[in-house]
This record gives C-alpha cells, sequence and structure tokens, in this order.
C-alpha cells in the first residue's frame, strides 16, 4: 500500500441511514502496508469504523459460520480500544486483499486460524483507534495524551474533568494520521480477553428469532431459484439431456447445461426440484467411478502392505518386529468417506449485470472464489464482490481448493444472461451423494511390545489426496509427500525407538476435501487406540504409560501436561468399571492446540456405545473467549461422535447409497453426553479451536470399549447401517 | 391453484401447486426466511413451525393440506417464546445457528405442553432437531433455565 492510498483509507464515507457519517477507518499493521502497490484494495483497508452516533462498527473477515468469529475477532478490537461491548455491531468484511488471512495469505477462513492469525493484527487495529481517539482529545482539551484515559467507550481527563464519547470526537480523530506500531495492553490489564463470560456472542439474540440472514436467505427481486442435475457417478458427464418434460412442470422458465450437469431454473426452489425431478438426462460414465467402497477398501489394504513413501523412519522397526514375537500386533483401520453434511446446504446468490458481479452466500474462500467467479464471466476479480452472510455450517464444506460451488453459481447466472439474478441451492441430497467428501482412508499398523516397553511403531497410510494436483500442492506438499494425509501420524506424541510410517496416494474421480480437523480424523484415531493397544499389551495404564513414553520434545511435554490435567479433571483412576461404565483416554495436538480427553461408556442394549460424559482438557493458548472454546469443544466432542458412530457414505458402483439424514445418521439430543471443559491457562499466544475438539473423542471411546472388554473398532463407523 | 393460509395472524393467499411443501410457501412466496430448509424429510425439524400450536416440520406437508393457523419463529410469542429466546442468549445457545429456529419452535411447543420437563422429555421433544453443531448440551441446559423461569413467573 502507497502513502497515498493510506492517505485515502484514512477517511471513508459510509452512507448510513439517510445521512452521511464520517467512518473513521484503520489499515492494517505493517506487513500489508509494505506490500506492493498493485495489491492495495480500492475499498478502504479497514476493521473499525467509529460513527458519530459512537457505535463502533467492525468489519469481520472471517465468516460466522458457528465457530465465533464475529464475537472473537470484536473481543480482541474492542480490548485494545476500551470500547463498550453494547457499542460493538460486527458486520462481515468484502472480499478484497486488505482482509487476507495471514497465515494463507489469501481471504479465508479454515485451518481453526481466526484468532490465530487475527490476534496481533485486531489487537493493534484497536490499540491505533484508541490512541487517534486520545490524541484528539488531548488536543481539543490542550492536556497530554498520556493523562487521559479510556474506559468502557469514555474518554476522560480526570483533573480537568473532561469526557468525551468516542462518536465526539471521531472526526479529529480521522484527520490524525494512523500510528503503525502502537503501545498494546499488557495482558494483566485485560478486562475482556480471557475473561469468562465477560461477553456474549454478538450474533445469539438474531440466531433465536429468525432474523439471522444465511446465504438460503437471501432475495433480489427477479431472481430465479436454481437446481442443478448432476452425475450420479463421481467423473461422470452429460452425454444429452431432453428439457421437454422439465419445461413442462409450472413454474420452471429455463433448461441449462452447465460443467457440472445441467441447470433446471424455475419461480420457486419446489417448481425448479419438480423440474429436475422430471428431466431426462443421459449420463456418460465412461470416465467415472465405477467400483464400490468394499472393492476400494480391499484395494488400499492390498496397497498398505506394499511399501510407501516414507514419511519417517527411525531405528530398525523390521528387526524390533521380529524380535517381539508373540508380543507383536498387526492392525488394519479402515475409515469411510464422510459428507460434512453442514445444516445449510451449498447455496448462493449471483447477480451479473453484464458488467459486475455481485453474490451473496455464506463464503468461507473469497480469495479463491472471487477469482473463479470472474474467471467464468471474464471479467477482472475487482469486480466481483462477495457479499458474506452467515454460513449454517462448514466443516470444511464451503471452502474447496477448486471453487466448484462458486464456478457453479456463476455459470448458472451466465447460462440464462445477464440481469437475471440466480439462487442456487443444493438439496440435502445433492450435498450428501455431492462428494467432496473427508478421503476413505487405511492405515496398516505394526506395533512390538517387548519386556513391558513399546519397541516398535510401523504405520502404513492409503487414501486420497486432495492436495496433489490442486492450488493447495505449493502449501501443503513437502519432499513428494502429502502432509495433510500424514499429520498427525509421521511424528507422535510418544518416544518409540523404532518407528516408521509411509503413505501410498490412491486415485478415484470421487472429489475429495478437508473435513473438521482433516488430517486428524484418522491418524488421531489410529494412533491414540494403537498405543493404548500396545499399553495393554505392555500391563501399563493408560495415563501413566502415555506420560512415560513423552518429554522428549517440547510438543509431547506439552501433551502430557494437557494428559495429566484431564486425568486430574475426571480423577481418573485406571480401568475399573463401574455400574457398567468404562472410562478410555486420548489425548491429540492438531491446529497447535492440545486437548485430551476422557470417555465414560458403557454398552446399549442394542449394543450401541452410550456416551455419558466426555472430559476435556485444552491448551489453545491465550483463551480469548473462554466460552467460545467450551462451545467448540462441546460441539466438536458431539460432531466426533455422531461421525465416530454412525457416519459412513458407502458407494455402490461408484454411487453413493446414502442421500439424507434418514440414512447418512446424525447424532441427535439423546445421545449427547455431557462435556466438562477444562482451559488450562497460558500465555502463549493463541492457536485453534474450531476443530481440535473433534480427534481425540473417537478414539477416547474406542479405548473405553476396550475397558468394557471389547475391541477397539478399527472398521468406522462403529456402528454399521444394515 | 389459489390456497389461503392463516400465518402469524393474518390470512394469505399464494398461488402455487397443490403439493407445494408449506416450507417453501412459507420462504419463496411469503419471505418468511426464518423458517429453514434442511433435509425436505422431516428428519432434522430445521423447518419446524406451530400449526394450532403443535410443532410440525413444513418441509412435509402439502400447502394443500394445511388445515390449521400457522405460527413461524418471526411471530412466536408468550411466555414460554420469551423464556425460551432469553434462556437460549444467556446460555449463548447457537452456534452457526442454523437449525435454531426449529429448536426454538419445538422447545416453545415442548413448554406450553410440559412446563417442567424432565431430560427424558426433553429428548423425546426434542431429538427431531438436529444440530451439526452439536450445541445439544446447552439447548438441554436452556430448556431446564426457561422451564425455571416461567415457574418462577407463575
Amino acid at each position: 500500500m502507497t502513502a497515498q492510498d493510506t492517505k485515502l483509507s484514512r477517511r471513508t464515507v459510509l452512507q448510513g441511514a439517510g445521512a452521511l457519517v464520517i467512518g473513521m477507518v484503520l489499515p492494517l499493521g505493517k506487513a500489508l502496508a509494505q506490500r506492493a502497490p498493485s495489491q492495495a484494495p480500492v475499498d478502504p483497508n479497514a476493521f473499525i469504523r467509529i460513527t458519530p452516533d459512537s457505535k463502533v462498527r467492525l468489519l469481520i473477515k472471517h465468516v460466522e459460520m458457528g465457530q465465533g468469529p464475529y464475537t472473537g475477532l470484536s473481543t480482541i478490537i474492542a480490548e485494545e480500544l476500551d470500547a463498550d461491548w453494547s457499542q460493538i455491531e460486527a458486520s462481515s468484511a468484502p472480499a478484497a486483499p486488505a482482509y487476507s488471512n495471514t497465515l494463507m495469505g489469501l481471504q479465508g477462513t479454515g485451518g481453526s486460524t481466526a484468532i490465530a492469525e487475527s490476534y496481533m493484527q485486531m489487537r493493534k487495529a484497536g490499540a491505533a483507534a484508541r490512541a487517534m481517539l486520545v490524541q484528539a482529545a488531548a488536543q481539543r482539551w490542550k492536556v497530554k495524551p498520556e493523562e487521559i484515559s479510556v474506559s468502557q467507550g469514555v474518554i476522560s481527563h480526570a483533573k480537568k474533568k473532561k469526557q468525551a464519547r468516542f462518536g465526539d470526537l471521531v472526526a479529529d480523530a480521522a484527520k490524525l494520521p494512523i500510528p503503525i506500531d502502537p503501545p498494546l495492553k499488557d495482558p494483566s490489564q485485560f478486562k475482556l480477553i480471557g475473561h469468562d463470560r465477560s461477553v456474549g456472542r454478538l450474533d445469539s439474540a438474531a440466531k433465536v428469532n429468525g432474523s439471522a440472514k444465511f446465504g438460503i436467505d437471501s432475495i433480489m427481486p427477479d431472481m430465479v431459484h436454481v437446481v442443478v442435475a448432476r452425475p450420479p457417478r463421481f467423473g461422470g458427464k452429460v452425454a444429452s439431456f431432453d428439457p421437454s418434460a422439465a419445461l413442462k412442470v409450472p413454474g420452471v422458465v429455463a433448461v441449462r447445461q452447465l460443467s457440472s450437469g445441467v441447470a433446471v431454473y424455475a419461480k420457486g426452489t419446489w417448481p425448479a426440484m419438480k423440474g429436475r425431478k422430471a428431466l431426462a438426462v443421459t449420463w456418460d460414465d465412461s470416465g467415472a467411478e465405477s467400483r464400490g467402497t468394499d472393492q476400494m477398501e480391499a484395494e488400499y489394504l492390498k496397497a498398505s502392505k506394499l511399501p510407501g513413501k516414507t514419511v519417517k523412519a527411525e531405528g530398525d522397526v523390521d528387526t524390533a518386529l521380529k524380535a517381539a514375537g508373540s508380543g507383536m500386533i498387526e492392525l488394519d483401520y479402515v475409515f469411510p468417506y464422510l459428507a460434512h453434511a453442514p445444516m445449510e446446504p451449498l447455496n448462493g446468490l449471483l447477480r451479473w449485470d453484464g458488467d459486475q458481479v455481485e453474490a451473496v452466500y455464506g463464503c468461507q474462500g473469497q480469495g479463491f472464489d472471487q477469482g473463479a467467479i470472474a474467471k467464468v464471466f471474464g471479467i477482472k476479480p475487482e469486480k466481483v464482490s462477495i457479499d458474506t452472510t452467515f454460513a449454517g455450517g462448514s466443516f470444511g464444506r464451503r471452502t474447496t481448493t477448486d471453487c466448484h460451488f462458486a464456478i457453479e453459481l456463476a455459470e448458472a447466472a451466465k447460462a440464462i444472461g445477464p440481469n437475471r439474478p440466480v439462487k442456487l441451492v443444493w438439496t440435502r441430497e445433492d450435498d450428501i451423494t455431492g462428494g467432496y467428501y473427508r478421503p476413505m482412508m487405511v492405515h496398516r499398523l505394526k506395533g512390538a511390545v517387548r519386556d513391558g516397553r513399546v519397541t516398535a511403531w510401523s504405520d502404513s497410510i492409503v487414501g486420497q489426496s486432495f492436495v496433489f494436483g490442486s492450488i493447495m500442492e505449493n502449501f501443503a506438499v513437502k519432499d513428494g509427500i502429502d502432509r495433510i494425509m500424514v499429520e498427525g501420524a509421521g511424528e507422535i506424541s510418544y518416544d518409540i525407538p523404532n518407528f516408521r510410517c509411509d503413505v501410498a496416494v490412491a486415485k478415484s474421480p470421487v472429489p475429495t476435501l478437508w473435513w473438521r480437523s482433516v488430517g486428524h480424523t484418522h491418524t488421531g484415531y489410529v494412533v491414540e487406540t494403537f498405543i493404548d493397544l500396545l499399553l495393554e499389551k505392555a500391563g501399563k495404564d493408560p495415563v501413566a504409560g502415555r506420560l512415560e513414553l513423552m518429554g522428549k520434545t517440547p510438543a509431547s511435554r506439552r501433551a502430557a501436561t494437557v494428559l495429566k490435567a484431564v486425568a486430574d479433571l475426571a480423577k481418573w483412576d485406571g480401568k475399573k468399571v463401574v455400574d457398567g461404565r468404562a472410562r478410555g483416554v486420548a489425548v491429540v495436538e492438531s491446529f497447535s492446540t492440545c486437548v485430551a480427553q476422557i470417555a465414560e461408556v458403557s454398552r446399549g442394549a442394542d449394543g450401541v456405545p452410550v456416551v455419558h460424559k466426555i472430559w476435556a482438557a485444552v491448551d489453545c493458548g491465550v483463551a480469548v473467549n473462554p466460552d467460545i472454546i467450551r462451545a467448540q469443544v462441546e460441539g466438536g466432542v458431539g460432531f466426533a461422535i455422531g461421525h465416530i458412530l454412525f457416519g459412513e457414505v458407502p458407494l455402490d458402483a461408484g454411487k453413493p447409497t446414502v442421500a439424507n439424514f434418514d440414512q447418512y445418521r446424525s447424532l441427535r439430543i439423546n445421545e449427547m453426553p455431557e462435556v466438562e471443559v477444562l482451559i488450562l491457562p497460558s500465555a502463549n499466544p493463541p492457536t485453534g479451536i474450531g476443530e481440535p475438539g473433534v480427534p481425540p473423542c473417537g478414539p477416547a471411546i474406542a479405548n473405553a470399549l476396550a475397558a468394557l472388554g471389547h475391541e477397539r473398532p478399527t472398521h468406522l463407523p462403529m456402528v454399521k447401517a444394515a | 391453484m389459489p390456497y389461503t393460509i392463516k400465518i402469524n395472524g393474518t390470512d394469505r393467499t399464494v398461488d402455487v401447486d397443490e403439493d407445494t411443501p408449506l416450507l417453501w410457501v412459507i420462504r419463496d412466496d411469503l419471505g418468511l426466511t426464518g423458517t429453514k430448509f434442511g433435509c425436505g424429510i422431516a428428519m432434522c425439524g430445521a423447518c419446524t413451525v406451530h400449526m394450532d400450536g403443535q410443532p410440525l416440520r413444513s418441509c412435509s406437508i402439502p400447502v394443500s393440506a394445511v388445515s390449521g393457523e400457522i405460527v413461524t419463529i418471526e411471530a412466536v410469542d408468550g411466555a414460554e417464546a420469551k423464556a425460551v429466546q432469553s434462556a437460549w442468549i444467556a446460555h449463548d445457545v447457537p452456534q452457526c445457528g442454523y437449525c435454531q429456529s426449529g429448536q426454538v419452535m419445538s422447545a416453545v411447543a415442548l413448554l406450553r405442553e410440559n412446563p417442567k420437563p424432565s431430560d427424558h422429555d426433553i429428548d423425546l421433544a426434542m431429538n427431531g432437531n438436529i444440530c451439526r453443531c452439536a450445541t445439544y448440551m446447552r439447548i438441554r441446559a436452556a430448556i431446564h433455565e426457561a422451564a425455571k423461569t416461567l415457574g418462577a413467573a407463575a
């Protein structure tokens, strides 16, 4: 950003309710300020707008999909600004380079980065605004800035008995230079950050009275509703189609071919769905997946017996395995395809006027989607505006490496021509049969126990990679290995002298994707159940035995601390079965956050595991909003249990055999355990929390089942549909 | 063809096919977007409204079969609704929030029938409402709190 741009960005004119108001706009920190001029945004680069009515309007660069960034980022700014929480209003930032995720280099939400990547940036923004308001007050009152105090939105000078609200000073403050490196508070002075329930969620009220606007709630005059008939087999294509029957359905206005399938346009969602049903499409399956998941599983298992690409190798695993004799254990693990199934299925609204594009949806990857939409229309990305609404969950589904949804939405609008806004909705069946699954994965484990010690560990991983050949390749592939496939498996918390991890990539046209906690969904389960089994063989207590193997690396020492904390929280006393209930433990670090969980489990009358309680201990650095962290862990536990117990998208001859919540069973309220969360105090920078609650839960349940005398399930889900 | 339904206290006439689910009439034709589409087969409860005070999955009843007065999240009112909505905010129940209109509608109907529900009563009344964020623990706590509020006021 150039000096000229900075000057321009200091002030913006906001069109208020019938009145023009001067907004005070703040830039990012140094990093972006030093970027090349070509990256300077057209829109002022701003997170904070303070208006003369003393409202503090914050632009949040992360999509609010339940994980809490509206409240979290606002808490951080309000803290440094010393604003009163009642002044704060949050809304979504537009798509612009100013709102890049500092860890991704592009605007987008994911990898549990919202708080971690923006913590210092938001603190500096809040502190800069505070410093400018203080400076404006000092000039007006002819006092020194350091004699001025700010508390709960009131700026005051005690001696002179002067007081002002932010709005009184904003016009003067907006004329001042923006401090690039304003002083930040010492954490001991924090009043909001880390203070439990010091603020409530900004989005709760709108979400209990129906007024919260999600993408699917967006309306434009004259919009047409669109559903798309897509190939029933992954990798299939349209061979031919006959629109005549569809066009006879009352309300259907058009049928067009897109690259993803055939779009049916109608005056309402229902006639669009009826039109699609009536549509006759012949599919070309020549390049499509034709295998069932049973066959794929057999092939993956076979591949797991061949040497893969080495992720890590230490010591002499083969000799140690051989030397262990009957102390050698081999286990195959199979993880199914999983759909994200966010409550709000994919949808979006898009208007193209022949020149510019306005898209309205719960966009999770503005930095990816903006360019993809622009490309469809052959226009510059700056001509595409994205209005990011609330998103009804995502769990990874709303940002893809290929931008398939944004492209389909854009193509749907382009195909019917300009000035015809389209509202594209995926039905639940489209969602669950639509791919972009957590990949099906296989792990082949070998371990050895000798003289009461774990002496060898070997993990051979086979599955699809969603990274190779995608825009993520440069980011996630190192030394020819997709690090996402092996995260949590190549480096484990346990010090085992002979260690090997290797990986092989399987190919399929089935599109796969990150899914809440990504690689850790399977590696966490494998590592934590297999170590538990080895410790059982070695005659060790699951907690004490783990601790004996930890401590060599800083990461394992951190995991050990969290493990001890959860054991204390649950009053862990070993493996005793009480009233038919037993406990299991697991600890997983993911997204730089460490979570340990203990599950208390029994077997129901029908044999289905019943999870009664989960204790969780969490180290996520500075806990900005403790209650949101608790909520994410509670929700992560529920999400994990639902899928570990029931989640599976099987394929039969390349077609998913489940399509809706009757077959893709979701956890329900009667199956939700009590969850008790302990957040460990920390002065370290904040780390992720949206995902890390998930990985330890499944293995803790499996280990509890073992304590009850059952085998740890290795072919998930634990409860197979009949 | 035209159908007239009484919704949120007003008679509204829409011109749609007879098989059009009430959900799409509410959302597309009447522009009341608080009621959500989640599954279309009455398995998730996101579309829950009240018909004559009873919870109803609006995705699975055709407009032609609507026989009573409909109330949606935008207009649900009374002591139970106020208690439920306040308790939901106090516990910060919502995460993504997409299912919560339906959760609130089911909880209000429960408390009108049963002002002091047990955990088991809550399970029975609420297990038709899926929350993929799994806010269930807080839903349960908020229902108990709402019941307490109502009990104290009675």
